[in-house]
């Protein structure tokens, strides 16, 4: 098994072979990627080295002292956080090859065509089509999807659609890689509450899918979804966050510089919510230790509720703090920005930006459902879908 | 950043205290206990003995050169944890934890004996200091006039059980006094938490021994650590709560169904296991910071009071009104764990207070 010490020496290499200061950004993540540098934890071939994944640090710190380019993982989050272990998880030797290193170079952004208007919480329920056509084996795809961040800049997408309506809802899917220039994907800016288009809506007319662009086997795709959804919700809590780190510290930071606008009522709320930001980043920080340790504890399912309900009690705070301030807005120009950013801009902003934080990679409602039952082991709901065919379900 | 997991060592200590409670500190032996007559004491002799004598966990704080196992804070939360866990009515928190450490704090051969008398769990201590006092905040004394001691003191936890109190004068210094010596009447009042007595204690020119011309630093240290210890008892406590509840709620049926099956149930024991997640993070780092000696151990114990406090109290509630009728009956124990829970939330300073000194702490000023 590869130690710390033979990744620093692998690093050093690197560095020497490909000095950052004179190495082309794109060239040099490649070489990175070659040297099995990107993500220590994936295959030889594949970016890593079969290292422990805790071992990444290692390398991430050499590379930051040396003023090595990053990859801008906000960039390409959802390529890096659900495609890719995705498809490592269950593509072909072939998919591996083809797809993760401009992935992960961010050669190539990706995007998740996930969510349906009819299909949010009950994500199971989706109604995008693919029928198998006989004479080319292709799959044709039809439907419409919603909520699609990076749509707009993604090369790639990863989809689940509907293969066997007569099956009940989580047995009739399939999960597919889907190409975002096939003339039959057509993007819309989805214009939200902040009055930025974040988001898009993606309707697909006879998109063309090749039956190797197919992850996993047919009718298997809920299977796959549940690896895709799992590295979703966990990729938060394993960053480390200074104190103050998150949406506390503009509003700290405010009650500092600004003496006038402070009342002893918002003293009280505002004293209550840093010891709940503190404490969160704490537990963030407790898990992010099991997993270094190899111990990866059910915290994780927590954490996103968590920080749901204090970005938005938070920047409720900060509106209100800023009195007079907090009437205005900074722009409502539509913008279509490259990252998703819950922080950025201004206090108007971040209050409501954060109200998607409950309702994003799963309702704090469907989450808190999880938590009963695969956490604390209570009894499910009585289910009245799930042995009838989708097709017969109330819609 | 502190390590806020649990060692091998200290998971082997847990097993090793959850299995000798498990033996002998059942709901039921703690509620005969709190009904035994008052000449016999509030406190579980044989428990504490087993405990002390037998596991030495009275001394994880001590030095080993004075006769201690010279352990750290970590070690003491996971003995807290687990007497909370089980409301043992036993005055590990006032004496092997709040009284070691003022006296720690003395310096000189008076306190060496006392710290090796009570590292051995023979002799009991208390600091008679109100159990409601937050660390930092102003306390009672007693006039001291010609080595002898005057006055009273009320609010005292553990005084009744305890055979040495540490008390502070008018003259700034910290006394050690016999509970058995003349002058000193101890005088048990009725409790909320029937498993954490209280007490007034009057002195009428008691004889004492002085420990430190400086008693203020001395409380403060030992209101600190207990304030900070408390918290992984508060751990243990609704940790407790949550499991019986999910556990009953699992095997209750009503309407042809487990009620454990009922979303608004549900959700509210995962809003509750959150709450419990958080507060293993906030004791965690309030016992390492305490261990590392850190220059942010004042933050780290006010954060795990303002944050634990009241989440002890939510999860002794919710426990109360998901058992449903049975909650509110004598017989079943979740009346012990509210009670505990609820006087342990103004047990040294109350989460507002530490709101409070936070505000000082993090440079987040009133207005």
């Amino acid at each position: 098994m590869i130690d710390a010490g033979e990744l620093r020496t692998r690093t050093r290499a690197l560095l020497e072979a490909h000095p950052p200061a004179t190495t082309d950004r794109a060239d040099f993540l490649k070489a990175r990627f070659d040297a099995g540098l990107a993500w220590v934890h994936y295959p030889e071939g594949l970016g890593g080295l079969g290292a422990p994944r805790s071992l990444q640090a290692v390398v991430d710190a050499e590379l930051e002292a040396a003023g090595a380019p990053d990859n801008d993982p906000r960039r390409i989050g959802i390529g890096l956080g659900m495609a890719a272990p995705t498809v490592l998880g269950f593509g072909t030797e072939e998919q591996k090859q083809r797809f993760l290193r401009p992935l992960w170079t961010g050669e190539e952004v990706w995007c998740q065509l996930f969510s349906e208007p009819g299909a949010g919480s009950d994500l199971a329920a989706l109604g995008t089509r693919a029928v198998r056509d006989a004479e080319s084996g292709d799959w044709v795809v039809n439907g419409q999807k919603v909520w699609t961040s990076s749509a707009h800049t993604a090369r790639w997408a990863i989809l689940i659609a509907r293969t066997d309506p007569d099956l009940p809802k989580h047995r009739g899917i399939t999960y597919f890689v889907c190409d975002m220039t096939d003339p039959g994907v057509e993007v819309r800016p989805l214009r939200q509450i902040t009055g930025e288009a974040e988001f898009n809506e993606v309707f697909l007319t006879d998109v063309r899918v090749p039956d190797a662009h197919r992850l996993g086997e047919v009718g298997e795709g809920w299977k796959v979804a549940q690896t895709t959804l799992m590295n979703e919700r966990v990729s938060i809590g394993g960053m480390r966050i200074p104190r103050e780190g998150g949406m506390i510290g503009p509003v700290a930071k405010a009650w500092r510089d600004r003496p006038e606008l402070r009342t002893h009522d918002l003293h009280q709320r505002l004293l209550k919510l840093w010891v709940d930001a503190e404490v969160a980043r704490l537990t963030g920080e407790r898990l992010r230790q099991q997993l270094v340790a190899g111990q990866p504890g059910p915290e994780g399912s927590g954490m996103k509720l968590g920080f749901a309900r204090l970005n938005q009690e938070i920047s409720g705070l900060e509106v209100e703090l800023l009195g007079e301030e907090g009437l205005l807005y900074d722009d409502w120009t539509m913008r279509r920005p490259e990252l998703v950013d819950f922080v950025g801009r201004e206090a108007g902003y971040r209050y409501l930006r954060s109200k998607g934080n409950s309702i994003e990679g799963g309702t704090s409602e469907v989450l808190l459902n999880i938590v009963a039952e695969r956490v604390l082991g209570l009894p499910a709901e009585p289910r009245t879908d799930k042995d009838v065919a989708w097709k017969d379900l109330a819609r | 950043m502190s390590d806020l997991l649990y060692s091998e060592e200290e998971e082997a200590l847990r097993r090793a205290v959850r299995d000798l409670l498990a033996d002998r500190c059942d709901a039921a032996t703690v509620l005969a206990r709190a009904e035994a007559p008052a000449a016999e004491g509030p406190h579980d002799r044989e428990l504490w003995k087993a405990l002390t004598e037998g596991m030495g966990l009275a001394g994880l704080l001590v030095p080993e050169e004075l006769g201690g196992q010279g352990a750290t804070h970590r070690e003491a939360a996971v003995v807290l944890e687990e007497l909370g866990r089980a409301v043992a009515p036993v005055p590990y928190l006032t004496s092997a934890v709040v009284a070691t450490e003022a006296l720690l704090a003395c310096g000189g051969s008076e306190a060496a004996e006392l710290l090796s008398a009570l590292a051995a769990g023979r002799t009991v201590g208390a600091l008679a200091v109100g159990l409601a006092t937050a660390p930092g905040a102003p306390f009672q004394d007693v006039r001291h006039d010609a080595g002898a001691l005057h006055g009273e003191l009320t609010g005292i936890a553990d005084a009744a059980g305890a055979d040495i109190l540490l008390v502070p004068a008018d003259d700034g210094a910290l006394y050690a006094v016999h509970t058995a010596q003349d002058g000193v009447t101890v005088t048990p009042r009725t409790s909320l938490d029937l498993t954490r007595p209280l007490a007034a204690v009057t002195f009428e020119a008691a004889a004492a021994r002085e420990l430190t011309r400086g008693a203020d630093a001395a409380v403060r240290r030992g209101l600190r650590a207990g304030a900070a210890l408390l918290a992984s008892e508060q751990l243990g406590i609704a940790e407790w709560c949550l499991t019986e509840t999910v556990r009953y709620t699992k095997e209750r049926h009503q309407f042809n169904r487990p009620v454990g099956s009922f979303q608004a149930l549900k959700h509210r024991l995962a809003e509750l296991w959150l709450e419990v997640v958080n507060t293993r993070a906030a004791a965690r780092n309030a016992a390492d910071a305490l261990a590392a000696d850190s220059t942010d151990a004042d933050v780290a114990a006010a954060l795990a009071q303002a944050y634990a406090a009241p989440v002890a109290v939510h999860a002794a509630e919710e426990a109360l009104q998901l058992h449903g009728g049975i909650g509110m009956t004598w017989e079943h124990p979740v009346h012990l764990y509210l009670k505990r829970a609820k006087a342990d939330s103004i047990a040294y300073g109350t989460a507002g207070r530490h709101r409070e000194a936070l505000a000082e702490l993090v440079d987040l000023q009133a207005p």
